[in-house]
């Protein structure tokens, strides 16, 4: 079995897909001979051919525009997004469109399209180029928002995702691209959508987060061990819509929830998994709900980006403060 | 400077505003006098129906709708030009040509009706629902396009839009792709002068709109949109190249919108009564008649028995609009997804029992 990047393991998705349906085709700007800016589909083009691995005009609307014209039309389009900060002139055709086809026709069309987008800081690039905007397709109905973590859910999760009838915002982590390796096997076994991965198990406190965030999330858990409080670790995974169950069931147990996520604060994911579980869960609760965000600010250049975005350290200062009480 | 490009626009029109044929020979079809009559029926019908529904609207019996006043001729001509295997990608008033695609008035009067019920329509079960964000539908017809020439089917797709949804980015990306790609495609735009309040002098600098194609690097024509004989023969045309391997079409229709852009709108407020009295003048049923009497196919006597037809039906169609009642609450939820979210699910049963509180 062989070790792969979080990139790889998305390439080989892609191309056992491809591979085993025809239907299948992958599109975008720069995805053919040159495999995309980040090489996600390094390769394709020459195993699949031109018709498969289709190199798009520059506009971002008509990408996931006649990727939905493509989908009600029986292909499984992957759309790719250079970079999620260059989505915004396709949010028209999603909001208005992609989530809406199945209930507006009531299920005589829908739309079986992933639209991936390299997402989140920390890679020390230009303007607009480290948006993480997730919550807003998270309050978009009838789309899927997913986000791996780890090779090994890239690789699963975005095969469920092209398999899903239905259409998934797929947000890579940049930060994560080319940070580990892991073992993936190329056998096409999708893992569930809509379902939390609990990453690691423990009693005290339970982290909530999701992405390239995963990272810091799992660094403070390591250390706070080491001060003999034991975290539990949820990736949320699917980020929309909301696996609850895992998370409940967990913040029963510890009576503690910190939610880490990039994205700016108000009005954010841990915003919404913070109300829910006050409404469900209040009672289980020893301490108040702690989110550790990015800040209401656009994402800044890059010699900031790191004061911007949680550090290991902030994520530990907010599990200190859901132990204080 | 020499000249590196050299571009021209033709226009097409086989029958004047007082039915006179203004070309020697017509289209085939055209050749066919009962052909002809079937034609002029098609539009007298969508007319009875559309003054039914404004009628239902201003009595409260229907919400906001979209007249398809005097664009009858564009309709029905792309309606007949298409095959059931084309896909239709509408905005939101080209009920004559859905009409012959098999989607049934009631149909449209359910959506109108604030029913999505009617967006799954009788016909081709591949044709989109009405597309109101401007534009955004060519998207949709350029990569059905791709789907239909990668499937290897002999069929094409259509979109409309109206002169103001060329101001739109949509439309120009959607050209430009299609023609890159030479795409099996046909683009129409229905020029009724007016986009709501806006004239087409604030829309655009162009002379034509067909020429917008040019920047698509394929072929633009004008026709008149009063003249179904001049609509369904360059449909007829831009469809077959397209089902053919000969790339995208763009077809600026010309027309003039006789009613308010909806029933929401009073066109009084922005736009002469002269403009609509000389409009009325060309509008697209008057001069197919005059044509048709010169032929002696059709009379006063006809038109009297075809329009009571016409009003029976829509009134039978009215009745299974009405008949279809509220859908139930759930049908909210029902195809929000094929695998239907926990939370979702929640929500459902909650709205069902808030239904039965207030409902």
């Amino acid at each position: 079995m062989a070790k792969v990047t979080l990139i790889e393991a998305l390439t080989m998705a892609m191309a056992w897909e491809m591979k085993h349906d025809n239907s299948v085709v992958v599109l975008g700007e720069d995805v053919g001979v040159n495999g995309g800016v980040f090489r996600a589909t390094a390769g394709l083009q020459e195993q699949f051919g031109k018709d498969r691995v289709i190199d798009t005009p520059l506009a971002e609307a008509l990408i996931v525009g006649i990727s939905i014209g493509m989908a009600t039309q029986g292909l499984k389009p992957i759309a790719e997004i250079q970079f999620s900060g260059f989505i915004y002139p396709a949010f028209d055709q999603i909001t208005n469109h992609a989530g809406r086809i199945r209930t507006r026709t009531r299920g005589r069309m829908h739309v079986p399209m992933v639209v991936r987008a390299p997402s989140g800081g920390g890679i020390h690039a230009p303007e607009h180029h480290s948006e993480s905007n997730e919550a807003l397709f998270a309050h978009t109905p009838g789309v899927r928002v997913v986000m791996p973590s780890s090779p090994k859910r890239a690789y699963g999760l975005l095969l469920a995702s092209i398999r899903d009838p239905d259409p998934v915002i797929f947000l890579e982590p940049t930060r994560l691209y080319r940070m580990n390796k892991q073992e993936v096997e190329d056998n096409g076994e999708a893992l569930p959508l809509d379902t939390c991965f609990v990453l690691r198990e423990g009693t005290d406190v339970t982290l909530v987060s999701w992405g390239a965030m995963i990272h810091e999330t799992l660094l403070a858990a390591q250390e706070m061990e080491k001060e003999g409080v034991s975290c539990e670790v949820i990736d949320l995974a699917t980020v929309s819509p909301i696996d609850y169950e895992t998370i409940l069931d967990s913040v029963e147990k510890t009576g503690r929830l910190v939610i880490i996520h990039e994205a700016p604060k108000t009005a954010g994911l841990g915003a919404e998994i913070a109300a829910e579980v006050a409404d469900q869960a209040l009672f289980s609760l020893e301490a108040p709900i702690v989110r550790v965000t990015g800040y209401d600010t656009p994402m800044p250049l890059f010699k900031l980006e790191h004061d911007y975005m949680p550090s290991v350290a902030r994520v530990l200062k907010g599990i200190r403060r859901v132990l204080e009480d | 400077m020499k000249t590196v490009a050299k571009f021209e626009i033709k226009y097409l029109q086989y029958l004047d505003p007082d039915g006179k044929p203004v070309q020697k020979t017509l289209p085939k079809f055209a050749q066919d006098v009962n052909e002809l009559v079937e034609m002029y029926k098609k539009m007298s019908f969508v007319r009875v129906f559309d003054a039914k529904a404004i009628a239902l609207q201003r009595t409260g019996q229907l919400g906001t709708y979209a007249s398809c006043l005097g664009h009858e001729a564009i309709h029905v001509g792309i309606g007949l030009a298409m095959i059931p295997e084309d896909v239709f990608c509408p905005m939101y008033r080209e009920y004559g040509a859905q009409f012959e695609r098999g989607v049934q008035p009631h149909e449209v009067l359910l959506f109108w009706g604030g029913d999505e019920r009617g967006n799954n329509f009788s016909g081709p079960k591949h044709d989109f629902p009405w597309a109101v964000p401007i534009a955004t539908q060519n998207h949709h017809a350029t990569g059905a396009a791709f789907a239909l020439k990668y499937q290897g089917k002999k069929a094409a797709s259509v979109s409309v839009i109206g002169d103001g949804g060329t101001s739109q980015g949509d439309f120009y990306e959607s050209l430009n792709c299609a023609g890159a790609w030479k795409l099996p495609t046909v683009f129409v735009i229905a020029n009724n002068k007016w986009a709501i309040s806006v004239p087409l002098e604030i829309q655009t600098a162009c002379e034509t709109l067909a020429q917008k194609a040019i920047a698509g690097g394929f072929e633009g024509i004008q026709v008149d949109g009063n003249d179904i004989i001049a609509m369904r023969d360059a449909m007829e045309k831009a469809l077959d190249k397209a089902r053919n391997g000969g790339g995208p079409t763009l077809i600026e229709a010309l027309t003039y919108r006789l009613s308010d852009h909806t029933t929401a709108d009073d066109a009084r407020r922005y736009r002469k009564e002269e403009e609509v009295q000389e409009n009325w003048a060309k509008e697209p049923l008057i001069r197919l008649r005059k044509y048709l009497e010169s032929l002696g196919a059709w009379d006063d006597a006809k038109e009297e028995a075809w329009k009571a037809e016409c009003a029976a039906r829509v009134d039978e169609e009215v009745q299974k609009y009405k008949a279809a009642g509220k859908p139930p609450v759930e049908s909210m939820f029902d195809h929000m997804f094929a695998n239907m979210p926990e939370d979702l699910l929640k929500q459902r049963e909650q709205a069902i029992e808030e239904a039965k509180h207030h409902g």
